[in-house]
């Protein structure tokens, strides 16, 4: 008895100690500023009532997630996953599911759609993440690509025609003009917490061991960092965010189909933003996601650009893979010292 | 069990496969001489589909002269593509190269929306067809068959029988060493980029004269063309043949017994389990 | 120096990101965009009447204009602005107190894309600020938009989507003027049955979208009530090109007629393939493509296929006949759509062009009626028509599950026949009633 007593103050004071980091990340300057941007960001279209400032804002955040979730397994950790859309897709489509069948609340359903997603990264990460480099890159394609055409046979999930909500569905959340701000709300938190962890990771000595993984994993292994259990992690964590913004966002839609869930073209348009903000850090992915989805918006609907909003992303990837490959934060980090302080 | 429907479906199967391993060389041959996955390899099979079609439908050239002066387009394309957006990052990690040839891709898709829209345009071309009992067989595939085996015995010719085919399989071997016999590297690399373009295009005007296409089309010839790749192993542009027509081969048989539908999630389960399990591909190719 | 070079580019690059990230933080919402409206107009004030005001109103929608469903599309875009160009002739639509209003119409390309859809409903209605909807062309991308219409209490008029269960859901505000998908084909089968009376086996392929995954379900179920052996049932996927394994399983199932089809791309694809290999059946029913003037470009294999089709040139509806049938006729007479179609556009009308300007003189029709432009009000309306047009009968259903699905109109059934010049030309076989030709077993 006694002689555990000693013991279970050691643990205590390891759970504290293994805490104080985290209490003091969490009240660092920058996330402080990061999150306090997003959140004032956020409540413009709430002040002002605006649908359609609020609209363009559900897509900016939407593209943020996406592009710090891929951040972590690419930027920080040097696996490019080009298929990272298979979580956003799996998501919406496990959360719809039950939303449908169940009728599970929004809450409940995000949840569940992202621990799905988590727990599917991680069984597929165990084999997947053991290629390196381009066999990885391939490997995330074929997997987007098989659960695309397995969802497009599979007629529980309505086959290729996809499932739609009975209208009646948004009754239950006060109608659907209050499911639209629900949404809205939900896509926000999910944000919030994207960025949290993006930069708690980068902070941690888990995302320090992740970076050693990208630099050199042989080397990273010598010193006592367990690559596998590290990647899988991060793979699950990449997953986790995504699949949350896809129940959220199908939900808004009110209808999930195959295409528009498991678009190759939404995956990469991610890793052009982190490219595009600056790989490996945490305020690259938001800035390019920020940038890029605006331009996108911008050309999109300039009647003599919609068709070439591909074409401008393209130009932009270029461009940056060639000449600035540290992307726009990074760039800015290199050549600007003192903003070191204020970005990560 | 209805064998003559298993046989017309296998033999529709291996012609089509002899297009996809067409498309797959090209794939295969730039992995194989300079280590990199170009992720534009479709929408370059679909500049090859509007190139033909253009040929054809502008100047009202024959469809198959189109698909020769496609071959043309599809080399100068490739060795002006190499030169702007991969040679600058050759020596760099595959991240960078796939994300080169990525946005190349993209700017195929934005700028061909632009012009071409994505409705479907298709060639007209009927040469008649064989008949045999059950089974019928369009001319135009016929075509297509041969003119894809002569293009695949031009290759090997090139490589194995001509000065800059060694060098180019020098290229391939030991960059740095071919660099130090005299070689001009970056012209080989340029020229192999070019070829591999030029069979992706090749591809892509006989697909034109069989099937409807849009700028998209390509999309689906270049995710057969990884299975392909890695069905024959990564860098070997016979093993891309010979895997294009075990695919197609696949296809043909498979579509009888299940719905077409399945076809694919049997196509990307054994693409990913390769990759896991023999990286080389299954017909052994060099490492 | 390539590295100085590389250096001051990359500079270059960076400066002209944040230029570009500042001017995307700073400039209020992006400038409108230059939708493709119709052809400007004189003012519309000259033509008001005195006294009155002149109300504008704007309707929108989303068309096809490129993608796998443009040949449909821009039919009945081409139908709704045949509509428009007669009310501002007519110099607008009266309202009783003397108000004119006056419509306007705005659209944007959705590409076939659902995604498209839902994005471009919602800034039709919150940035553009619209009146009215039309739905896009397609059950497929009208479910999508119909979602966005409800979810903002806007007026939609569907045409175009045939699909039953859109409509299964509660709407409040959409309406729809296609007879519904369930009973596609089975006039056909009908047909069949009459034509060939020792046919037994039925083979159905069909497009996986939502509409013709619903033909084609219903029309199973069908077949084998009225004694059939589906021999094949299968669907492929949109934008399919190569028909060969669905052709050698149809081949190797033997059937007597083969139905099923999707859109007019696929379609004419798989009408051409199926002549191409030879498939010796009695009976060829495709959904939507047949009906389309344009189907015939593919020659000899277009001979003795059958269509469903919402609407043809021959059909008899009249004022008389609405006499007869004890309902209100309203708008112009068969001829005078048909020949004012042919004016403006040198072809004759298919039935998607019918169903958009049927749209725009439903939606004209309610205006009336409610004598408003009150969304509840035309609503109001729209719910108690009941009337015959030179489209058919519109009615809707007004049952709380259904409400909005169209309870009048009926279809018929055309085949593409060899005349006597040796042209093709396409004959009303069903209906019996209706028929202008007798239908054809294929040889």
């Amino acid at each position: 008895m006694n002689s555990s007593q000693p013991f279970a103050a050691s643990a205590r004071l390891a759970w504290r100690e293994t805490l104080i980091p985290y209490v003091r990340l969490i009240a660092h300057p920058f996330l402080g500023l990061v999150l306090g941007v997003i959140l004032v960001v956020a409540l413009f279209p709430i002040v002002t009532n605006s649908p359609t400032l609020r609209e363009e804002i559900f897509l900016v955040l939407m593209a943020v997630i996406l592009a710090s979730s891929v951040n972590i397994i690419m930027g920080y950790t040097g696996y490019v996953s080009f298929g990272n859309i298979v979580f956003f897709g799996l998501g919406g489509y496990v959360a719809f599911f039950m939303m449908l069948t169940f009728h599970v609340h929004l809450a409940v359903a995000v949840l569940a759609g992202g621990i799905f997603a988590a727990l599917f990264a991680t069984l597929l990460g165990i084999p997947v993440l053991r290629l390196r480099g381009a066999y990885f890159a391939l490997a995330t394609i074929g997997i987007n690509e098989a659960v695309r055409a397995f969802v497009n046979n599979f007629d529980p999930f309505g086959g290729s025609v996809g499932m739609n909500f009975d209208y009646s569905f948004y009754d239950a959340y006060g109608g659907a003009k209050n499911a639209l701000w629900l949404a809205y709300y939900a896509i926000v938190l999910v944000a919030l917490a994207t960025v949290a962890a993006s930069f708690i990771i980068k902070q941690s000595k888990f995302g320090l061991g992740l970076m050693g993984i990208r630099e050199d994993q042989d080397a990273a292994q010598v010193l006592g960092i367990q690559p596998a259990r590290y990647k899988v992690i991060a793979y699950a964590i990449s997953a986790l965010f995504p699949a949350m913004a896809g129940a959220v966002f199908f939900f808004k839609n009110g209808i999930i189909e195959p295409g528009p869930a498991f678009s190759l073209t939404a995956s990469i348009e991610g890793l052009v933003a982190v490219m595009l903000g600056g790989f490996g850090t945490v305020a690259g992915p938001i800035v390019g996601a920020v940038v890029y989805d605006r331009l996108r918006s911008f050309l999109l609907t300039s009647g003599a650009f919609s068709e070439l909003h591909v074409a401008v992303a393209g130009v932009l990837l270029l461009l940056i893979v060639l000449f600035v490959p540290a992307g726009l934060v990074g760039e800015l980090r290199r050549r600007v010292p003192w903003l070191r302080k204020y970005t990560e | 069990m209805n064998w003559e429907a298993l046989f017309a479906s296998a033999i529709d199967g291996i012609m089509l496969g002899f297009i996809y391993g067409l498309a797959a060389m090209g794939l295969s041959l730039i992995f194989g001489v300079m280590r990199v996955i170009n992720l534009a390899h479709g929408p370059i099979i679909a500049l090859g589909m509007f190139s033909t079609y253009l040929l054809t439908t502008q100047l009202g050239l024959n469809p198959y002269v189109g698909v020769v002066l496609t071959l043309m387009f599809g080399l100068l394309f490739g060795i002006v593509m190499y030169l702007v957006a991969v040679h600058r990052v050759i020596n760099q990690p595959e991240l960078t190269t796939l994300l080169a040839t990525f946005a190349v891709s993209l700017i195929i898709i934005g700028l061909g929306t632009a012009a071409f829209t994505t409705t479907p345009r298709a060639l007209d071309v009927d040469v008649g067809t064989l008949q045999s009992g059950a089974v019928t067989i369009l001319g135009t595939r016929i075509i297509a068959v041969l003119i894809a085996l002569a293009v695949a015995g031009g290759l090997y010719g090139l490589l194995y029988r001509t000065r800059v085919g060694k060098s180019i399989r020098a290229v391939a071997n030991n960059r740095a060493a071919a660099e130090l016999m005299g070689i001009n590297t970056t012209a080989m690399l340029a020229f192999s980029f070019g070829l591999g373009a030029a069979l992706a295009t090749t591809a892509g005007g006989l697909i034109a004269t069989l099937f409807a296409f849009t700028i998209l089309a390509g999309g689906s010839f270049e995710l057969k063309s990884f299975v392909i790749v890695v069905l024959g192993g990564l860098g070997n542009p016979t093993g891309a043949l010979i895997g294009g027509i075990l695919l197609g081969l696949l296809e043909g048989v498979t579509t009888i017994f299940i719905p077409v539908g399945w076809v694919p999630v049997i196509e990307y389960v054994i693409f990913i389990l390769i990759l896991l399990v023999r990286p080389n591909g299954l017909l052994g190719a060099r490492a | 120096m390539s590295r100085s070079i590389a250096r001051y580019a990359g500079l270059g690059l960076m400066l002209a990101l944040f230029v570009l990230l500042v001017a995307a933080c700073a400039t209020p919402p992006p400038p409108p965009p230059t939708p493709a409206t119709s052809a400007p107009q004189p003012p519309a004030a000259t033509s008001a009447p005195a006294g009155g005001a002149t109300k504008p109103i704007v309707i929108g929608f989303t068309a096809s204009q490129t993608g796998n469903l443009n040949v449909e599309s821009k039919k009945q875009t081409q139908g709704l602005q045949l509509w428009l160009d007669d009310v501002k002739k007519a110099g607008g639509i009266k309202l009783s107190d003397g108000t004119v209003v006056m419509p306007e119409i705005k659209f944007y390309d959705d590409e076939s894309k659902t995604d498209r859809v839902q994005a471009l409903y919602t800034k039709l209605i919150n940035e553009d600020k619209v009146d009215f909807l039309i739905s896009p062309y397609s059950s497929g991308l009208t479910k999508a938009a119909a979602v966005v219409s409800e979810q903002n209490d806007k007026v939609m008029l569907t045409t175009g989507a045939a699909d039953d269960k859109t409509m299964e859901q509660g709407f409040k505000g959409t309406y729809q003027l296609y007879t519904p998908a369930s009973r596609y084909l089975a006039g056909a089968i009908d047909l069949l049955k009459k034509l060939e009376p020792n046919a037994k086996k039925i083979a159905i392929v069909n497009e996986k979208d939502s509409f013709s995954t619903t033909v084609a379900n219903e029309a199973k179920a069908y077949a084998t009530a009225q004694g059939f052996e589906v021999v094949l049932a299968e669907g492929y996927d949109t934008g399919t090109t190569d028909f060969a394994p669905f052709i050698n399983k149809i081949a190797a199932a033997n059937p007597d007629a083969i139905m099923g089809g999707g859109h007019f791309q696929d379609g004419t694809t798989f009408a051409k393939q199926l002549y191409e290999k030879k498939v010796p059946v009695k009976m060829i029913a495709l959904l939507v493509a047949p009906a389309d003037a344009k189907f015939t470009e593919i020659g000899a294999g277009a001979e003795g296929v059958i269509a469903p089709s919402q609407w043809e040139t021959p059909v008899t509806y009249s004022p008389e006949s609405a006499k007869a049938a004890n309902l209100p006729w309203y708008g112009p007479t068969v001829s005078a759509f048909v020949d004012g179609y042919k004016a403006k556009y040198n072809e004759a009308p298919s039935y998607h062009a019918a169903g958009g300007y049927a749209a725009g003189l439903l939606l004209q029709k309610a205006l009336e009626d409610a004598n408003s432009t009150d969304a509840a009000k035309v609503k109001a309306a729209l719910d108690t028509l009941n009337l015959l047009t030179f489209y058919g009968q519109i009615k809707f259903s007004t049952d709380a599950k259904t409400h909005g699905k169209q309870a009048g109109h009926t279809m018929v059934y055309i085949q593409w026949q060899k005349g006597a010049d040796g042209k093709l030309a396409k004959q009303i076989v069903f209906p019996l009633e209706a028929k202008t030709a007798d239908a054809q077993a294929r040889q």
